[in-house]
C-alpha cells in the first residue's frame, strides 16, 4: 500500500515538476562572462560540432565516463555517470552558495552546455529564478533553437554567449551536422531591444580560419543589428580530445596546422577595425 | 637594480651556508671564566650580552650601505649552546645533508669537540627542560601528537612597533632609569627582582650601542684607506650613520634602516628567538622618514630603493640557526621567518597604503630573494589597485607577497583583549600568526597532531607505532553505537593531550623566565620597561601562547568517512574499518577507492562534510583557548603546519580519508591534497565555515597556474575572489603559481632552478632545498590544478 502510494506521488512529482539534465555545475568559472561566474552545464545537443572539447553535452542521456585521477601516486580509472537530473530547487541551492562572489565580482550564472536550449522549459524556470535571486545571467547557446523559445528566453537572459561558427550553410553542415539558416535567423531576431549579447566564435583550422570567413562573420554580426558586447575568437584546441575515450566514443579527427599568434591578431582586427570589442579566449 | 645591488644580491645568493663558532666560543668563556656568580640572572644575560657584542668580529663588505653581520661572515651562523648543544653527530649530518646544510668547518668541528660539548654537555636549557617534563608528556612527544618549539629555539615571536623608530639606545637607558627610581621598597616585594631586571636592561642597551661604535670605527677605518673618493665619502657617512643609530632615535631614511638592522642583530645574537624578529609594518615606520627627506631634497626615489635593497640582503645574508636531533625533519629549512608586512590601516583606522608601501612592492618583486619574506594586509579601505600590483608579484611565481585580512587581524586582537589601537598597529608574522606589534609577546609552543590523536581514539588510548598507552582508555572503537560516541572519546583525548602539552609549556615559560631573560629584547617591547619585568616572564603589555593545529582536512575527512561509511551508510563495520587502516587498505582496494573517491569532502562546499571541519574546530578550541599561560596571559589556537603536516604524518598511520600510513597530512586548513574538485570559491567557501576570529592565524594555500594572471579581468577576478573571502573573516590566503611541468623538470635539473622559490606553507622557500616528499607534495597540488 505504502509503496503504490510512493510511486503514485513519484509519477505524480515527475509530471508537474521540470527538471534538467546537466553534467557539471562548475564554480570559479572565469571564462564564460562578466565575473566570477557558476556555469550550469546542459548535458545534450542538436549540433555535432567535429571540434567539441565538450563531447559529455552531446548526448541527450546519462552516459559512464571512465576517468584516470591519481591515487597515491598511481593512477585509478574511476567509472562515474555524466549527466544526472536535477531539480530547479537543487541547482538554485548550488548557485546560491557563491552569491558573494558573484556580488564582488560583478559576475554571476552561465547557462551552457550541451546546447540549453534544448530544454527550454526547464532554462527559462531557471533563468528567471536566478533574475528573482537577484543574480545575473547568461546564455551560452548556439542559437539553434525554435525561434520562439529563442526569442523567449533572450527576453529573459541578462546576457547570450551566441556561438557562431561559420556563415556558409555548407560549411556548417559539413561540420556541425545541421545547416545555419535557422541560427542566423535567430541571430536576426536580437535587433534593436534584447539582451547584451558576446558572440563567440570557435576558429578551427580549415574550417573558418581564414580571413575571408571572419569578414563574413563579421558582416552577418553587423547586419543583426543585435546589442553586440563583445566578441571572442576562440580558437581550436585538443584539450577535450581524452575525454571521448573515456566516454566510449568516435573521437574525430584533429584539425590543423595549429593557428598562430599572427594568424589570430589579423583575424581580431577584422572586428575591431569594425569597432568590436575584440578578446582572444573567452 | 644598479651594479651594487646586483653585487651584493649575488654575493648573498651564491654564499654557503656555515655553522660557525665564534658565539659558542664567546658564550663558552663567558660562562666558564667571567660569569659573576653573585649577580642576578638578568644581569648575568646582559653581560654575556655584552661580552658577545663586544668581542665578535665585525664584518663591512664590500660595496654595503647596510653594515652589521651577527656571524663573522654573511650566511656564518652561530649555535646557542646555552639553550640547545649540537653534538658532533649533529654537526656531521648538517655538514653533508644534501638539502638545508651547513658546512662545518675542521677548526669548528675540534673547537665543539674541545672545548663547546665538554662545557655544556648536560648543562643547556634543553637538557633542564626535559628533565622536567613529565613521563606523559615525553611519551606524547615521541609518539609525535605535538612539537616543542622552546626546546631548541627561545621564545621569541614578537615584532617591533612603531614607537622603536622614534627612540634610541639612550632614550630606554632614560626609561628604565625612571623606572628605577620609580621602585618602591615599601610598597612592592618584588621592587629587588625589578631593579635587576632594569639594570640588565640598561647594560643590554648600552652594549648595542659600543657595537654599533665598533662598526663606525671600523668604517673610518676603511675610509682612511680607500681611495676610491665616491666610496670613501659613503664610508665616512655610514661611520657617522653607526655613531648616531641606534644610539639616538634616527633623524633620516638610511638612519632609520641601520637603526632597525642593529636592532635586529641584537635581538638574533641575545638568543635564537623563533620566530626571527623582524621590523613587521616597515611601509608605516619609513614613510615619515622618506616624506621627510624627499621634501627637503636629501634623498629621492631611485636612493630609497637602493637602500632598501641593500637592507633586504641583510635579511637574507641570516639564515635560520641550524636545528638539532630529528627535529630538523620537523621544520627544515633556512628561512627565519621574518613577514614584512604592508597596507592595512593606519591607528586611527583609515587606509594606511602608501607610497612606501607601492615601493617596497617593487623591491620585492626586483631582489626575489627568500629573506625577508613578504605580506600585505588588505583592509577593505585599501585600493584595488594595491592587491593588483600585488598579483603583479605573485604571478611570477614567486610565492610572496601572501594576503592577509586586516579587519580580521583587528577582530581576532580585540576578542583577545587588545586595545584598538594596539590592534590597529598589529599585523601576522612568522606564517600567519596574528600579533599586536610592539606590545606582545605571543609565544607558539608547538604544532599538534590532531590526526595523530583521531589515530590513537581509534585504538582506545594506544599509539601503534609506538607501540605504548599514551593516552586515557576512552572506549573500544567496536563498542562506539554512535558517531557522538566517538566524537566523545575523540573529545576526551584531545582535551587530555592538550592538559599534557600545556602542562609542559607552563613549566617551559617558568623556566625560561627564570632562567634565560632576555634583558635586549625587553627593552624594545611595551611594557616590559615600565613593569621592570622581562620579555619571557611577562613584561610585554600582552602574553599569548599559542598551539597549532595541523591535520584540519584530514582530520574533518576521516570523521566524514567514519560518519558515512561505518555509522550510516554502515557500508564497513568498525571492526572492518579498523582493519583496514590497520592493513594499510591491503586487500581493502576497493573500498579505499570509495574512501577516496566516493566519500564527501572538505573543501567542497559540502555541509555533509564541512560540518565536521567545525566539530573539530570546536573541540581543539575548547580543548585551549583562554587558558591561563605563565606568563599572565591566556593560550590561544591557531592552524597552521609550516611544514609538521609532513614530519606528523610519517609518524601516523593511515587514516579513514583514505591516506596512507607515513603520508603527508593536509596542510593548514587547505583540503586534502586533491580532495577539492569544485574550484577555488568552494574551497574559500568551506574554510570560512569555521570561525576565524576565534584563532590567532589560519593558513590557507591555494594553487593557480599562471593562466589565472593572464588580464586585467582576470586581475579583477582574483581581487574579487580575495575580497570575497576577507568578507566572510577569511584570515589568510595564498597564491603558489607553478605549473607541475616546471617543478619536475626543476626536480629533475636542480642546477636549471636555483632561484626557483615556491610557497610551502605559510612561507616560501627554495624549491631545491626542499626534501623530496615535499617537492612531490607541492608537484601533486600542482598537478592537480592543472588537469
Amino acid at each position: 500500500m505504502r509503496n503504490g502510494l510512493n510511486l503514485s506521488l513519484q509519477c505524480f512529482q515527475k509530471k508537474v515538476k521540470v527538471q534538467g539534465l546537466l553534467f557539471d555545475i562548475r564554480r570559479y568559472s572565469v571564462h564564460d562572462g562578466p565575473g566570477i561566474r557558476t556555469t550550469v552545464f546542459f548535458k545534450g545537443c542538436p549540433l555535432n560540432c567535429l571540434w567539441c572539447h565538450n563531447p559529455e553535452g552531446i548526448s541527450g542521456e546519462p552516459q559512464t565516463i571512465r576517468r584516470k585521477r591519481p591515487l597515491n601516486g598511481d593512477q585509478a580509472v574511476v567509472e562515474e555517470t555524466v549527466g544526472k537530473y536535477f531539480t530547479s530547487r537543487e541547482v538554485m541551492n548550488q548557485l546560491k552558495r557563491d552569491l558573494l562572489f558573484f556580488e564582488e565580482s560583478g559576475g554571476g550564472v552561465t547557462f551552457s552546455g550541451g546546447e540549453p536550449l534544448q530544454q527550454p522549459e526547464f532554462l527559462k524556470e531557471m533563468v528567471v529564478l536566478c533574475r528573482e535571486a537577484g543574480i545575473h545571467t547568461a546564455v551560452d547557446t548556439s542559437g539553434y533553437a525554435l525561434e520562439e523559445v529563442f526569442r523567449e528566453v533572450a527576453g529573459l537572459t541578462d546576457m547570450l554567449l551566441f556561438d557562431l561558427k561559420t556563415t556558409d550553410n555548407k560549411v556548417h553542415e559539413a561540420y556541425t551536422g545541421i545547416g545555419n539558416a535557422l541560427i542566423l535567423k535567430n541571430l536576426q531576431s536580437l535587433k534593436g531591444k534584447g539582451p547584451e549579447v558576446v558572440v563567440r566564435i570557435p576558429v578551427i583550422p580549415g574550417v573558418n580560419h581564414r580571413p575571408e570567413d571572419m569578414q563574413a562573420i563579421r558582416k552577418a554580426i553587423q547586419d543583426s543589428g543585435a546589442r553586440i558586447e563583445a566578441i571572442n575568437l576562440l580558437p581550436y584546441h585538443r584539450l577535450g580530445r581524452k575525454k571521448y575515450e573515456a566516454l566510449g566514443m568516435q573521437e574525430p579527427p584533429a584539425f590543423g596546422p595549429e593557428i598562430t599568434s599572427d594568424q589570430i591578431k589579423t583575424l581580431m582586427k577584422i572586428f575591431e577595425k569594425a569597432g568590436f570589442e575584440t578578446k582572444l579566449g573567452g | 637594480m644598479n651594479s651594487r645591488v646586483k653585487f651584493l644580491r649575488t654575493q648573498s645568493l651564491e654564499a654557503i651556508n656555515t655553522l660557525n663558532h665564534e658565539r659558542a666560543v664567546l658564550v663558552t668563556k663567558f660562562y666558564r671564566d667571567l660569569l659573576p656568580e653573585n649577580e642576578p640572572v638578568p644581569v648575568q644575560r646582559a653581560l654575556c650580552f655584552r661580552y658577545i657584542l663586544a668581542n665578535k668580529s665585525v664584518y663591512i663588505g664590500e660595496q654595503e650601505l647596510i653594515v652589521g653581520e651577527r656571524g663573522p661572515a654573511p650566511k656564518a651562523t652561530p649555535t646557542y649552546p646555552e639553550v640547545s648543544l649540537h653534538s658532533l653527530e649533529d654537526l656531521d649530518i648538517l655538514d653533508s645533508r644534501p638539502k638545508v646544510s651547513f658546512k662545518v668547518s675542521e677548526e669548528t668541528r675540534k673547537i665543539f669537540q674541545e672545548e663547546i660539548i665538554p662545557f655544556w654537555k648536560g648543562r643547556t636549557n634543553r637538557d633542564k627542560l626535559m628533565s622536567l617534563m613529565s613521563t606523559r608528556w615525553k611519551r606524547s612527544y615521541e609518539a609525535g601528537i605535538f612539537t616543542e618549539f622552546q626546546e631548541q629555539r627561545a621564545p621569541g615571536h614578537t615584532v617591533l612597533g612603531r614607537r622603536m623608530f622614534g627612540k634610541g639606545m639612550l632614550n630606554l637607558i632614560a626609561e628604565c632609569d625612571a623606572a628605577l627610581l620609580r621602585l618602591d621598597l615599601g610598597t612592592d616585594k618584588e621592587a629587588p627582582a625589578k631593579a635587576a631586571v632594569l639594570r640588565a636592561m640598561k647594560i643590554a642597551a648600552q652594549a648595542l650601542i659600543e657595537y654599533s661604535y665598533r662598526h663606525s670605527e671600523a668604517l673610518d677605518g676603511l675610509a682612511a684607506r680607500e681611495k676610491d673618493e665616491q666610496r670613501r665619502t659613503e664610508l665616512q657617512q655610514m661611520a657617522s650613520i653607526c655613531r648616531r643609530v641606534p644610539a639616538y632615535a634616527p633623524q633620516t631614511f638610511h638612519e632609520a634602516l641601520q637603526h632597525y638592522w642593529f636592532i635586529h642583530l641584537g635581538v638574533i645574537t641575545e638568543l635564537n628567538p623563533w620566530d626571527s624578529f623582524n621590523p613587521g609594518r616597515l611601509d608605516q615606520h619609513l614613510i615619515p622618514f622618506y616624506e621627510k627627506e624627499l621634501a627637503a631634497g636629501s634623498l629621492d626615489r631611485e636612493q630609497a630603493r637602493e637602500l632598501l635593497q641593500c637592507f633586504w640582503v641583510k635579511f637574507n645574508n641570516h639564515p635560520a640557526p641550524p636545528k638539532i636531533g630529528v627535529t630538523a625533519l620537523e621544520s627544515n629549512t633556512y628561512t627565519d621567518f621574518a613577514l614584512i608586512n604592508m597596507g592595512g590601516v593606519k591607528p586611527d583606522g583609515n587606509d594606511a597604503v602608501n607610497e612606501m608601501s607601492y615601493l617596497i612592492l617593487e623591491v620585492i618583486r626586483e631582489m626575489r630573494l627568500l629573506q625577508p619574506s613578504s605580506m600585505v594586509q588588505i583592509s577593505k579601505k585599501n585600493p584595488d589597485r594595491f592587491i593588483h600590483k600585488t598579483l603583479d608579484i605573485i604571478r611570477t611565481g614567486f610565492g610572496q607577497p601572501s594576503i592577509f585580512n586586516t579587519d580580521a587581524i583587528i577582530q581576532q586582537l580585540l576578542r583577545q583583549g587588545k586595545d584598538l589601537e594596539d590592534a590597529r598597529n598589529g599585523g601576522a608574522s612568522g606564517c600567519v600568526e596574528t600579533g599586536a606589534f610592539g606590545t606582545e609577546a605571543y609565544i607558539l609552543t608547538g604544532y599538534f597532531n590532531l590526526t595523530k590523536i583521531l589515530e590513537v581514539t581509534l585504538h582506545n588510548g594506544f599509539d601503534p607505532r609506538t607501540e605504548r598507552q599514551i593516552g586515557p582508555k576512552t572506549g573500544d572503537p567496536l563498542a562506539f553505537n554512535s558517531f557522538e560516541d566517538l566524537i566523545e572519546a575523540y573529545k576526551k583525548q584531545i582535551r587530555f593531550f592538550a592538559d599534557v602539552k600545556i602542562e609542559g609549556n607552563l613549566v617551559i615559560e617558568q623556566l625560561f623566565a627564570t632562567q634565560l631573560p632576555v634583558p635586549f629584547l625587553s627593552l624594545l617591547i611595551d611594557d616590559c620597561i615600565a613593569k621592570g619585568k622581562d620579555y619571557n616572564a611577562g613584561g610585554a603589555r600582552y602574553n599569548t601562547s599559542y598551539i597549532q593545529g595541523v591535520g584540519l582536512g584530514s582530520v574533518t575527512d576521516s570523521l566524514t568517512a567514519l560518519r558515512y561509511h561505518v555509522f550510516e551508510q554502515e557500508a564497513i563495520t568498525m571492526k572492518g574499518m579498523l582493519e583496514a587502516l590497520e592493513k594499510d587498505f591491503k586487500e581493502y582496494e576497493e573500498f579505499h577507492r570509495a574512501l577516496v573517491f566516493n566519500t564527501p569532502k572538505y573543501g567542497n562546499d559540502n555541509e555533509y562534510a564541512d560540518q565536521h571541519a567545525k566539530v573539530l574546530f570546536q573541540l581543539f578550541y575548547d580543548a585551549v583557548d583562554g587558558r591561563p599561560c605563565y606568563r599572565g596571559g591566556k593560550f590561544r589556537i591557531n592552524m597552521l603546519p609550516t611544514t609538521c603536516h609532513i614530519y606528523f604524518g610519517s609518524v601516523t598511520g593511515a587514516m579513514p580519508d583514505g591516506r596512507l600510513a607515513g603520508k603527508p597530512l593536509s596542510e593548514g586548513i587547505s583540503p586534502v591534497q586533491g580532495a577539492d574538485q569544485k574550484g577555488p570559491t568552494a574551497v574559500l567557501q568551506s574554510a570560512a565555515k569555521i570561525d576565524h576570529i576565534k584563532t590567532g592565524g589560519t593558513l590557507l594555500n591555494q594553487k593557480f597556474t599562471p593562466s589565472f594572471f593572464d588580464d586585467p579581468e582576470s586581475y579583477r577576478k582574483l581581487t574579487a575572489l580575495i575580497r570575497t573571502y576577507f568578507r566572510m573573516d577569511g584570515h589568510h590566503i595564498q597564491f603558489n603559481v607553478v605549473s607541475a611541468d616546471t617543478l619536475r623538470d626543476a626536480q629533475n635539473h636542480p642546477e636549471k632552478y636555483r632561484d626557483l622559490i615556491v610557497r610551502v606553507a605559510g612561507y616560501s622557500d627554495y624549491f631545491n632545498d626542499l626534501g623530496e616528499d615535499l617537492q612531490n607534495e607541492i608537484i601533486a597540488r600542482t598537478e592537480h590544478k592543472d588537469g
